[in-house]
């Protein structure tokens, strides 16, 4: 059902845990749903994303799309890190099962979750998040 | 690292040696058709009515009270849709509960789409349903009442002597699918007054795609599959002669000392419950302590997700089942886990470990080693259990 690259990404999961000074933070998706992804970020003065880390509530593809997300925005600039879509998350991952295809858009969503909480912190005003794309078909957000 | 400690039987089991030693005659030189007049025929008639024997003792049946089927989904179907389709003049109303096994709960949905109402009965959080209840519902238009033996996820036996009794005084059609208790609680059909009940053999240790629908005897139903004139111009269809005396053999050896069978299980399954809760913090046992089948374990693990537990377990070799959204293929963890009040967070961390007569002491002492630093594990990793571990301490 998963592939190698998702069952790796799994079982050795790349940024798992905290940064106690992050400044940027974002968290999507919601437990009724199944899923929680919550991304931490230093981000440096000259927006380079020096360290991403990450913890999720969720199933295998879950875990396994955060950790390749963290991995692939790992020392980019944010800009850079804005273009990561959902679709090249999973390309990173060899695919994912069709039912398993919201987990890489809650990844992708972290992520701008997480920049759009440094822009607010800077007083940026850039809009790069809608609230939640009701990716998962199925709840109401923030419930 | 063990190979493969099997904790779901509830999906299903291996196949016991003396089953498959009884089928393959019949996949190899037996092979005659049943209703052939010649030797080789009547050979393969005669262990197909073996087989019924075996079955219809074991349940407290006549021989021609027990059809045979291709498992015990055909049953369901046919059980439901055939008194309700043979009934419709009398009535249109249906009595189930909310938490039968989906072989039911989408056979009623089609029954409903086809004009025939039906009543959910709620149940309470061990996921028991009150016989009370199931004669509070009862109308006039009331043709069928079915309600599982024992449940397949979280192993709660149902009152089917009450409730058919019930059934019995009212003049109404009682179905049970016993495809999870058989052969871990004695069943008579008589003392419990049960009209129609669906089994299945690879839940006994016997082949898949074979099973059978018990009738009894004057009920009146309608055919389910039509053609030629197997199984009493009930059932139609050349029948799985193998899989038929593979059901017979696995029936006779899983009803032959239930209570030897139940006080085994139920012990290690005990210990199982028993040592989890001591060595897993923030866990609930789902379904009742008492009243359970033998091999049943459902437990919730707050703050996780049951696939990721699923995945991490086989990495170690163990093989188990969850309720969560991920494992039912859908958005939704388990209508079982929902309709004994879970909130949807706590369904989705469930996990389901069913025993069987190979399950062993070792297997039980594997799975609690490795079952608690794979939680831990999940819960270092959950954005839920931060404040928990910022605000509880524990060892
Ligand atoms: C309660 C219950 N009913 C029906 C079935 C379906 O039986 P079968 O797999 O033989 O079609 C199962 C097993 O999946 C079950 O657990």
């Amino acid at each position: 059902m998963y592939s190698e690259k998702v069952l790796d990404h799994f079982e050795n999961p790349r940024n798992v845990g905290e940064i106690a000074d992050a400044n940027a933070v974002g968290q999507v998706g919601n437990a009724k749903c199944g899923d929680i992804m919550k991304i931490y970020m230093q981000i440096s003065d000259d927006e380079v994303i020096e360290d991403v880390k990450f913890k999720t509530f969720g199933c295998g593809a879950a875990i396994a799309t955060s950790s390749m997300a963290t991995e692939m925005v790992k020392g980019k600039s944010v800009d850079e890190a804005l273009t990561l879509t959902n679709k090249a998350v999973m390309e990173a991952l060899d695919g994912l099962p069709p039912v398993k295809v919201h987990c890489s858009v809650l990844a992708e969503e972290a992520v701008r979750a997480a920049i759009q909480d440094y822009y607010d912190r800077k007083g940026i005003q850039k809009k790069v998040i809608e609230k939640c794309s009701q990716c998962c078909g199925n709840c109401s957000c923030g419930e | 690292m063990r190979d493969c400690v099997y904790f779901d039987n509830a999906a299903t089991t291996k196949i016991k040696s003396a089953v498959l030693e009884a089928m393959m005659p019949y996949l190899t030189e037996e092979y005659g058709n049943p209703s052939s007049i010649y030797s080789l025929g009547a050979r393969a008639h005669s262990a197909i009515d073996e087989a019924r024997d075996q079955v219809a003792r074991a349940i407290g049946a006549k021989g021609r009270e027990v059809f045979f089927t291709g498992g015990g989904t055909e049953a369901d179907n046919w059980a439901i849709k055939g008194v309700a389709l043979g009934n419709r003049k009398k009535g249109n109303h249906i009595i189930s509960t909310a938490i039968e096994h989906h072989a039911v709960l989408h056979t009623l949905d089609y029954l409903e789409k086809q004009g025939f109402e039906v009543t959910y009965l709620p149940v309470d959080e061990y996921g028991r349903i009150s016989p009370e209840d199931v004669k509070n519902a009862i109308k006039d238009t009331t043709i069928l009442i079915t309600v599982m033996f024992a449940n397949n996820e979280i192993g709660v036996i149902e009152p089917i002597g009450e409730i058919g009794a019930i059934a019995k005084e009212k003049g109404i059609a009682f179905h049970t699918d016993a495809v999870q208790a058989l052969g871990h609680m004695p069943i008579d059909v008589n003392t419990l007054n049960i009209d129609l009940m669906s089994l299945s053999a690879h839940k006994i240790h016997g082949p898949k795609g074979v099973g059978a629908l018990y009738v009894r005897q004057g009920l009146r139903m309608e055919n389910f599959l039509h053609g030629g004139a197997q199984e009493q111009k009930r059932r139609s269809g050349t029948e799985n002669v193998a899989g038929i005396v593979g059901f017979g053999k696995a029936i006779q050896l899983a009803t032959a000392d239930i209570a030897g069978h139940t006080g085994k299980i139920a012990a290690m399954r005990d210990r199982l419950i028993d040592e989890i809760y001591s060595r897993i913090p923030y866990c609930r046992l789902n379904g009742p302590r008492d009243g359970r089948v033998c091999n049943n374990v459902n437990f919730s693990f707050q703050y996780i997700e049951g696939e990721a537990l699923l995945l991490m377990l086989n990495m170690k070799g163990v093989a188990a089942s969850s309720g969560s959204a991920c494992t039912s293929g859908s958005l939704d963890p388990s209508h079982v886990l929902l309709a004994i009040g879970l909130p949807h967070e706590i369904a989705h961390g469930s996990l389901r470990l069913s025993l069987s007569d190979y399950t062993t002491q070792e297997d039980i002492d594997y799975v609690l080693e490795v079952l608690p630093p794979i939680v831990a594990r999940l819960r270092a990793m959950s954005p839920l259990y931060e404040e928990i571990e910022r605000g509880v301490k524990y060892v």
